[in-house]
């Protein structure tokens, strides 16, 4: 696929701007690259918040237990991640870590992107759960319900509407931050306007539409988040 | 029954229960009434053991629920508790708040626990509420709510933490007619609350606590009648009712 047909400029865009955008998107198929690219980040940061949640959700409930192992194992954790570069994270992973086990880099870079969300989504949940009035607890424990019932049917879907605005923006921040897997040789939305670049000694072209297409993706989901906001208000005064 | 045996409780080296002795025999309606922070509510928490006492022990039906291992969720099933602040769970309906615990303590199957909440809902005054949410309730309806909520579990005794001190003057009457005519209906209830009027006419006995003692006990008459001690004297006259 590809417009790559025009191997020759069409009429009218044979120099000035013009030509900076056909030899940048069109000639050599740039603009397919940056649509891969593109793929390539939003599967990362995709992957990326699955693990994210479901890691960062046991992070919280470790950072809130009674067991001071558990804390302990939590604490350090975020000390660690929250305290190293996530390009550093990254290059441990790919360099040494999975250095000789023959996995891909896509899945490396979900997994150290991931591992270092999780440390931020477990701050975002215990917030969430933190804001929950100690009263819900007591109504719920005062039934009779057990620690862990009341964690799940009275605490946690209060604290997750709570967190839901925060783990969105969490999932936007973990979108741009990911700009920096072509570290690791991954092509992504910035890799390849990165390469379209080196190959056109032409940085405007490249450099521009990589920043709008990650704008557009940004720009759809942070209307997304709003309107969701906006319908979990909505319930607080039905 | 519930026998409090040398009850004691610190909060960071605040001596808030100075040793608490007390029997509260079924069908009592004991009313706990005494000066803010004199550790009305703390004694009742302990209860339930929302607080954990410090020291001493508390023996509910001859089980010691301040024991290591006892089963405390099994405790509590017999006891409910009304706070002053409602606590009702924002995210469920007003049905959704009577059935939870029921359907979750395996105590009854979804559809009599609805039926029995509905009978409830029906019995406080508020059935054309049951699909409503918490949030759309007036302070009144919430605590009748919260009361029909602890009832829904059936239990055998009934904590009430200052069930009206959150409220509007013009919604006192509303819940303190609930919870009259659960006491007509012998159920064992143990009150903290500032309604004096109510602590007159609806207990049994009433205990005035004074920085973490029991000053005086006796009954309303003799309580509100014929004060001993100096501290309820001033008590009863400080407060206007």
């Amino acid at each position: 696929m590809g417009l790559s047909f025009l191997s020759t400029p069409p009429p009218g865009w044979e120099e000035g701007f013009l030509f900076d955008v056909y030899r940048g998107l069109i000639r050599g198929n740039g603009w397919v690259s940056l649509l891969e690219g593109l793929g390539i980040t939003m599967q990362i940061a995709l992957g990326a918040v699955v693990i994210g949640v479901a890691l960062g959700f046991a992070l919280s409930l470790m950072r809130i237990s009674k067991s001071k192992i558990l804390k302990g194992v939590a604490a350090v954790y975020l000390s660690v991640i929250r305290g190293t570069p996530v390009v550093l994270q990254l290059f441990i992973w790919w360099f040494v870590v999975f250095a000789a086990t023959g996995t891909t880099r896509l899945w490396v870079a979900i997994i150290a992107f991931g591992i270092n969300s999780a440390a931020y989504v477990c701050e975002i949940f215990r917030g969430g759960i933190m804001s929950v009035d100690k009263g819900q607890t007591e109504a719920g424990r005062s039934l009779g319900l057990s620690g862990i019932k009341t964690m799940m049917f009275v605490v946690l879907p209060q604290a997750l509407k709570n967190a839901l605005p925060s783990l969105g923006n969490e999932f936007i921040m973990l979108i741009k931050e990911t700009s920096v897997v072509g570290f690791i040789a991954l092509v992504d939305l910035m890799r390849a306007a990165n390469l379209i670049m080196s190959g056109t000694f032409e940085p405007v072209v490249p450099l521009f539409s990589a920043g709008i297409l990650y704008w557009i993706v940004i720009t759809i989901l942070t209307q997304l988040l709003t309107l969701l906001e906006r319908r979990l208000r909505r319930s607080d005064n039905r | 029954m519930i026998i409090v045996e040398n009850l004691t409780k610190d909060f960071n080296k605040q001596t808030i229960l100075k040793g608490i002795n007390e029997q509260i025999e079924d069908g009592e309606r004991l009313v706990i009434i005494g000066p803010s922070g004199s550790g009305k509510s703390t004694f009742l928490r302990c209860l339930n053991l929302l607080e954990k006492p410090t020291g001493g022990k508390i023996f509910v039906d001859d089980v010691d629920i301040t024991a290591k291992g006892v089963d405390i969720n099994a405790v509590r099933l017999k006891m409910g508790m009304v706070f002053q602040h409602f606590n009702l769970f924002p995210h469920k309906t007003v049905l959704g708040n009577l059935t939870l615990a029921p359907v979750q303590t395996g105590l009854m199957k979804k559809p009599e626990a609805t039926e029995v909440a509905m009978e409830l809902l029906k019995r406080v005054g508020l059935a054309d509420k049951a699909k409503s949410y918490p949030v759309q309730l007036s302070g009144g309806q919430k605590q009748r709510v919260a009361i029909a909520r602890s009832l829904a579990m059936r239990p055998r005794m009934m904590l009430f933490d200052e069930p009206t001190s959150a409220l509007d003057p013009e919604m006192v009457g509303e819940v303190l007619d609930v919870m009259r005519d659960l006491a007509t209906e012998g159920m064992t209830m143990v009150v903290v609350t500032h309604e004096m009027h109510f602590a007159r006419d609806v207990g049994s006995r009433i205990l005035f606590m004074c920085d973490g003692a029991i000053a005086e006990q006796g009954t309303p008459d003799q309580v509100f009648t014929n004060p001993k001690c100096e501290r309820l004297q001033q008590f009863l006259t400080s407060i206007s009712f």
